[in-house]
């Protein structure tokens, strides 16, 4: 049952500081409901978007519209919509539970609702018992979950989250990324979700804009924006790609466009292997190997002077078979369907 | 040479701390403390009112002295004035120090910060005697106020028997405005560093949660920069209780704390009354202390 009324939508809104293009003439719109990831390098705008939406921020041209409604020029506190930081921002002289409480207090939540509500919240967050702590005696995993209990507890219309899992650990933000993206589902807000990890927003997102230099490269799903990036940006920052293009891609493909083939989808052949209709095949010299454990990273320098990136699960080879690869030549091949044309 | 004698350093970590903390340690604990205690023993010594020599055994009847009806007056007097300081100075300050310290450009903050300062460059005594001249009955402040015809607002002040005089040089009101001018630096600096370490985010989080600009200042501004104003007081409360050169200057027949002080030491030979009335003070800062910790003021230190 979701509205069809976008939750968010972006018409032509720039933010310009001065010479600096932040946000230059964006659109955008995200669905009702879906876990929406913001995905660029820094710089890339996809903070000041997020600003803009929680109303720190102001466009200098253009409209942003929540539900419908234009907000462009509303303060933060008259936008049902709630933020998450980056340093989470606690409150430092108030407990736990005031914090989470404090949308309620502000909005005239008489003390034993408040109370409850905010244990309720802690529950969600799995953080029981927590409410008379200070945040300065949380670790930084708490914290994280104190500063979401406080933006959802009032249900906002969108949860915006500013790299919330910057801070933590690996292996916490791992957990984190599953916990919100189950917590998302139980409480069926739409969440906005700001960061530069690629494969953060490809592990939680329903779709992902990918930002660069103030502007949206793309918009997708995971699969999509990984399997037909729209552009050698976007193939290059959300996982690995290599892109050929001018001779060698007409030699190929038959087009001088360019394509991209990611690394996981070539495979390194000896050079006897008989050349095949479906596949595309390119012959090479093995310059570097790097053992990673799960996988080996090859770097192939193919005919015509291009370096490919190639990487090979561990299946069966061993660190000794990997590494002696190191100047051999192979003929690598992948199937025709396994490359992208990306852009103009 | 050199470096035989920083390896040996290197490898005495303790020796490092007690060659640095030792020198300050030792003034601090000689000079500063040490007079203050001296302060304090004479304090319970008393003046033989006949010979006019110091008696130096245990009494605790200097210390009744104070609670005659003059000396309590005095103390009553002073920290009213100390009180009134004080509260105009942090409302005055407020203002000011989250002007620099949350809006101000960085060049603008340069500015203003040297703007409050450069009144502590020049000596004191001309400021106050300056302030004389600005407060006398010719003086400029009167020519302004019977310019927009407030003369008699003026004229009805003066006559108020607690704080009135016969002219503004010459009363509480005039010692008031010069108070208030003088220590008001003391209160700005501090409000505008504990505002500093107020992160922006807490007031972007506070208006996101839906708290209006007034909301957040009482709510979230005022308790994590409240450290700064009472520092601010502790200053501007204290300095106004121990002065004597701006009643001396400014004042009348009624004295307050510090020229108290000054002329029982002096004038008077009674050192014993002097040290117990400077011990006044002291306790009532101890108070103030202990009242505002119980107000939680420390509490987001």
């Amino acid at each position: 049952m979701t509205n069809p009324t976008p939750a968010i939508r972006f018409d032509q809104v720039s933010r310009h500081f001065g010479e600096v293009k932040a946000v230059d003439q964006t659109d955008l719109e995200i669905r009702d409901g879906e876990f929406f990831s913001m995905l660029g390098p820094s710089g890339s705008g996809k903070t000041t978007c997020l600003r803009m939406i929680a109303g720190f921020d102001r466009p200098t041209a253009g409209h942003i519209y929540l539900y419908g409604q234009d907000v462009s020029d509303l303060p933060p506190y008259e936008r049902d919509v709630n933020t998450v930081f980056q340093d989470y921002a606690l409150f430092p002289h108030m407990t736990v539970e005031d914090n989470i409480a404090y949308g309620l207090m502000i909005k005239g939540v008489p003390k034993p609702e408040r109370i409850k509500q905010a244990d309720e919240m802690l529950d969600l967050v799995r953080l029981p018992g927590f409410g008379y702590r200070k945040p300065s005696q949380l670790s930084g995993g708490q914290r994280q979950r104190v500063a979401l209990a406080r933006a959802l507890i009032n249900h906002p219309k969108v949860l915006l989250l500013d790299e919330p899992l910057g801070a933590l650990d690996l292996k916490l933000r791992q957990q984190m990324q599953v916990e919100l993206k189950n917590i998302q589902r139980e409480v069926g807000i739409t969440f906005i979700f700001v960061t530069h990890d690629q494969e953060e927003a490809l592990t939680m997102s329903d779709r992902i804009a990918v930002f660069n230099e103030g502007r949206i490269n793309q918009v997708g799903t995971p699969a999509e924006i990984y399997e037909t990036p729209a552009s050698p940006f976007v193939a290059g920052f959300v996982g690995t790609s290599n892109l050929i293009s001018g001779e060698a891609a007409k030699r190929l493909t038959g087009s001088q466009q360019m394509f991209s083939i990611r690394p996981e989808k070539i495979h390194l052949g000896s050079v006897s292997d008989e050349p095949d209709n479906n596949m595309i095949f390119m012959d090479g010299v093995v310059r570097d190997v790097v053992y990673l454990g799960l996988f080996t990273r090859y770097l192939v320098e193919a005919d015509g002077g291009i370096d490919l990136v190639v990487v090979e699960q561990n299946l069966k080879t061993t660190s000794m078979d990997v590494l002696s690869a190191k100047g051999r030549k192979v003929r690598l091949r992948w199937h025709k369907d396994h490359i992208s044309r990306v852009g103009g | 040479m050199l470096q035989q004698v920083s390896t040996y350093l290197y490898r005495r970590p303790r020796l490092i701390l007690g060659l640095l903390l030792g020198p300050p340690m030792i003034y601090m604990a000689v000079i500063y403390l040490g007079s203050l205690f001296a302060l304090l023993i004479n304090s319970f010594y008393y003046l033989e009112e006949f010979t006019g020599l110091v008696v130096r055994e245990f009494t605790l009847r200097t210390y009744a002295q104070i609670f005659e009806p003059a000396n309590r007056d005095i103390f009553i007097r002073t920290a009213g004035m100390a009180a009134a300081v004080t509260i105009v100075d942090a409302l005055i300050a407020f203002p000011l120090a989250y002007y620099t310290a949350k809006f101000a450009s960085p060049r603008l903050k340069t500015w203003l910060i040297i703007a409050v300062t450069i009144p502590l460059w020049s000596s004191y005594l001309v400021r106050v005697y300056a302030w004389k001249l600005i407060l006398a009955q010719e003086g400029i402040l009167s020519w302004f106020i019977s310019l927009v015809r407030l003369d008699g607002v003026l004229q009805w002040l003066l006559e108020i028997e607690a704080i009135g005089g016969s002219s503004l040089a010459l009363s509480p009101i005039g010692m008031f405005l010069v108070f208030a001018y003088i220590w008001l630096p003391y209160m700005i600096i501090p409000i505008q560093t504990a505002l500093e370490r107020v992160p922006d985010s807490l007031l972007e989080a506070s208006s996101d949660l839906g708290a209006k600009p007034l909301q957040s200042f009482r709510n979230v501004i005022l308790p994590l920069s409240f450290p700064g104003v009472v520092a601010g007081s502790i200053f501007t409360f204290s300095l106004t209780l121990g002065d004597f050169i701006v009643p001396l200057a400014l004042g009348n027949s009624k004295l307050f704390i510090g020229q108290a002080v000054f002329s029982y030491q002096g004038t008077g030979g009674n050192i014993p009354l002097a040290a117990a009335m400077t011990m006044g003070p002291v306790v009532i800062m101890l108070v103030y202390l202990l009242i505002a910790r119980r107000l939680g003021a420390f509490d987001a230190l």
